[in-house]
């Protein structure tokens, strides 16, 4: 039966599903508006959520199991190591496609290959150190502050169970996605990430510092899509690391930007519908195990009939970056 | 280290254009650099990024001497004769996925969907040797499942090529999204024909009858190596000497190149794209039906992404990818042994391969490109 109850559950599971992707995707927009197509965008997540983890880890194992964890410290050490982890791979990336020119879909994808190996190899030795018996690791206090929701969440009946009873991660990543979308709007700087994005010769004769706009975005992307990795441990999955979890998440996110034509503020309904299509088929009693293999192509599809309706329609408005995927020789031109 | 370095460069380099002075340096496009110089670079990247991760495996793995950890390497890859074998074989996989890959990127096409289309050609052969097995006899069946995989394959590639070709639809994110379509394709018949119920495995297809295993050649590496390498020469030929592989090259230089010179773009695109898929299909049918006898969600393992790089980097002539293949399966193999001797996570050779991918995919700027400084112009001046 359908019934309201249950409509709050799957939306609520839905937003979890969802909300690492907006983070993914928000970074890749960025990203992808000065002209870079990250291809290592799971990788770069895979690495943010491990740093993320292993800050946590580090601090949780400091606090005796009977002291409570200081919040700021919890919640601003995985923050902190997350978007420190994930600049990394975006400065690898970066040095590779900007400065030394190499083609991006193969360094993207030796960063997918890097940072997800990365990330396995530390889980593993994270769970070895523990002696954990299952193949994960566990950090409940600090995801218990990860989750903590506003206190007036409940006294606000459906609504507030649907919108009100997340952790700030939730709220924070809706707020990074509208002010993206803000940014490349409606100022100046955004006008010229694009400018770089569309054309990049033209934006540098106009005296626009193409490199530094391109690094710029592309790390603020990745320090973004960082912090996909982290809530997605630290929140969606109750701060259990266990290798290959994150699935391809990172992937879902670069499908979420075509889905979104380029637009980070269309992600935020984007992200949900995208966590709905993940869960679909929990929508349908009695569905075998495996007919859930074919619900999570829903999300592909879906992308790809937006990609082909895109680039049909000609809509100025909705098309990827004009440059996007080529490198800029100045000398060149 | 040497990131941190750069970038305050790059800066001061544009902060020195600002105030009209000489930038710090300058970079110059190299002439088609003599061949033996750009091997030298790469051969000197390589060896910089099996330093440094000599230096990564000491770092995680204490006492550690790191020349065990290039014995390793290279013990993984020659040990015995059967690591060899095993060697070449994994090489010969990678290699039909790089060759297929290749027409499509000289024609700026970028299949990155090579992964999907080897598995949706597995999955044509393993449903033949399933459904058909014991329905029609062993020679007939091989051709059966070569020519379902081939089609599978190639319907995989034509689907993102017939809109790129009418609508210009971006093939790179097409074709990736195509990847993940396959691999959940892929896991559902896992779990339709599971050996044991629940284990989401179908286990070793026939593995009493043999029906639609191919025959050995000698021994059970033998087979593909062989294929491959006539494939090797075959699109050697082709791309070179054929009118398709003419065409190919022009409608890669420039699109508006061929439609003055009255080249059917359209149809080259679908053409060539058409090969990209069948053969990855035949990659696919030699993984299923020569090596694995199974398919699971992971059977290509990556190698759609892997053959990017291997065509890439060989500047997508054939006969070089002989040895861009041989360079990545060798880290690879090497990888995996350092793994096993020192007892680390098997994930650890994915660092590694990071890493040596990192050094020879940067080094390509060096050979490209030369770094002028200031002080060395005016030498010249």
């Amino acid at each position: 039966m359908f019934t309201m109850v249950r409509f709050v559950t799957l939306f609520h599971q839905a937003v979890l599903q969802g909300i690492p992707i907006l983070y993914g995707s928000t970074g890749e927009i960025l990203t992808e508006k000065s002209g870079h197509l990250n291809l290592g965008i799971p990788g770069v997540m895979y690495f943010g959520a491990i740093s993320g983890v292993i800050g946590a880890f580090l601090y949780e194992n400091n606090v005796p199991t009977g002291e409570a964890l200081n919040p700021v410290l919890a919640i601003l050490i995985p923050m902190l190591s997350a978007m420190l982890g994930s600049l990394l791979m975006g400065l690898i990336y970066c040095f590779l496609t900007v400065s030394l020119r190499a083609n991006q879909n193969v360094t993207g994808l030796a960063i997918t290959t890097f940072g997800v190996g990365f990330g396995n190899f530390f889980g593993a030795s994270l769970v070895k150190i523990t002696k954990s018996e299952v193949p994960s690791l566990a950090l409940p206090r600090t995801s218990l502050l990860f989750q903590t929701q506003l206190p007036f969440a409940d006294k606000l009946g459906v609504f507030g169970q649907l919108f009100m009873s997340f952790g700030f991660m939730t709220y924070l990543g809706v707020l990074i996605a509208i002010l993206a979308a803000l940014f490349l709007r409606k100022t100046r700087t955004g006008l010229h990430l694009r400018a770089v994005g569309e054309n990049p010769a033209t934006a540098d004769a106009a005296g626009i510092n193409v490199n530094r706009y391109k690094y710029s975005a592309t790390c603020i992307g990745s320090m973004i899509a960082g912090l996909g990795g982290l809530f997605y441990v630290l929140d969606a999955s109750n701060g259990i690391w266990a290798n290959g979890a994150f699935g391809d998440r990172g992937w879902l996110a670069i499908a979420l930007v075509i889905f979104v034509v380029w637009r980070p503020d269309l992600g935020v309904p984007g992200s949900i519908v995208f966590g709905f299509l993940y869960i679909s088929y929990l929508f349908i009693d009695g569905l075998p195990m495996r007919a859930s293999e074919l619900f999570k192509m829903a999300p592909y599809i879906v992308t790809i009939i937006v990609l082909i309706l895109t680039s049909v329609r000609k809509n100025r408005e909705h098309q990827p970056p004009a440059s996007l995927g080529l490198s800029y020789f100045r000398e060149e031109r | 280290m040497a990131l941190l370095n750069k970038i305050p460069k790059e800066n001061s380099a544009a902060e020195g254009q600002k105030r009209v002075k000489e930038p710090l340096f300058h970079i110059v496009k190299r002439d088609a650099p003599v061949w033996y110089k750009a091997w030298l670079i790469r051969a000197a990247a390589i060896v910089l990024a099996l330093l440094l991760c000599a230096v990564v495996t000491v770092l995680l793995a204490r006492n550690v001497n790191p020349l065990d950890v290039f014995k390793a390497m290279i013990s993984g890859n020659f040990g015995t004769v059967r690591r060899i074998w095993v060697m070449l074989q994994s090489l010969s996989i990678l290699l039909c996925v790089s060759l297929a890959l290749t027409p499509a990127f000289k024609m700026r096409f970028w299949n990155i969907g090579g992964e999907g289309q080897i598995l949706i050609g597995g999955l044509a052969t393993a449903a033949c040797m399933k459904l058909l097995g014991a329905k029609m006899p062993p020679v007939l069946l091989i051709f059966v499942m070569l020519a379902a995989s081939i089609a599978a394959g190639a319907i995989w590639a034509l689907i993102p090529a017939v809109f790129k070709a009418q609508w210009n639809t971006n093939e790179t994110l097409f074709t990736l999204m195509m990847n993940y379509v396959a691999i959940q394709i892929v896991s559902y018949f896992t779990m339709v024909w599971e050996a044991h119920k629940g284990s989401a495995n179908i286990g070793i297809i026939n593995s009493k009858t043999h029906y639609g295993w191919l025959p050995q050649i000698g021994n059970e590496y033998l087979l593909s190596i062989i294929v491959v390498l006539a494939l090797t020469v075959a699109m050697y030929i082709y791309l070179r000497y054929s009118k398709h592989g003419y065409e190919i090259s022009v409608v890669g230089e420039s699109q508006n190149t061929a439609r003055y010179i009255g080249i059917n773009v359209k149809k080259v695109i679908i053409r060539t794209m058409i090969l990209s898929g069948a053969l990855c299909g035949i990659a696919g049918f030699l993984l299923v039906g020569s090596i694995d006898h199974t398919i699971t969600p992971t059977s290509s393992n990556n190698r759609g992404f892997t053959a990017i790089m291997v065509s890439w980097l060989a500047k997508f002539n054939p006969l070089m990818m002989l040895l861009t293949s041989f360079l990545i399966v060798f880290l690879e193999c090497g990888a995996k042994e350092i793994t096993t001797k020192f007892s680390l996570d098997k994930s650890f050779s994915d660092i590694l391969t990071g890493i040596i991918l990192f050094f020879i995919i940067g080094c390509e700027f060096f050979i490209n490109y030369q770094i002028k400084f200031r002080h060395s112009q005016k030498e010249v001046a």
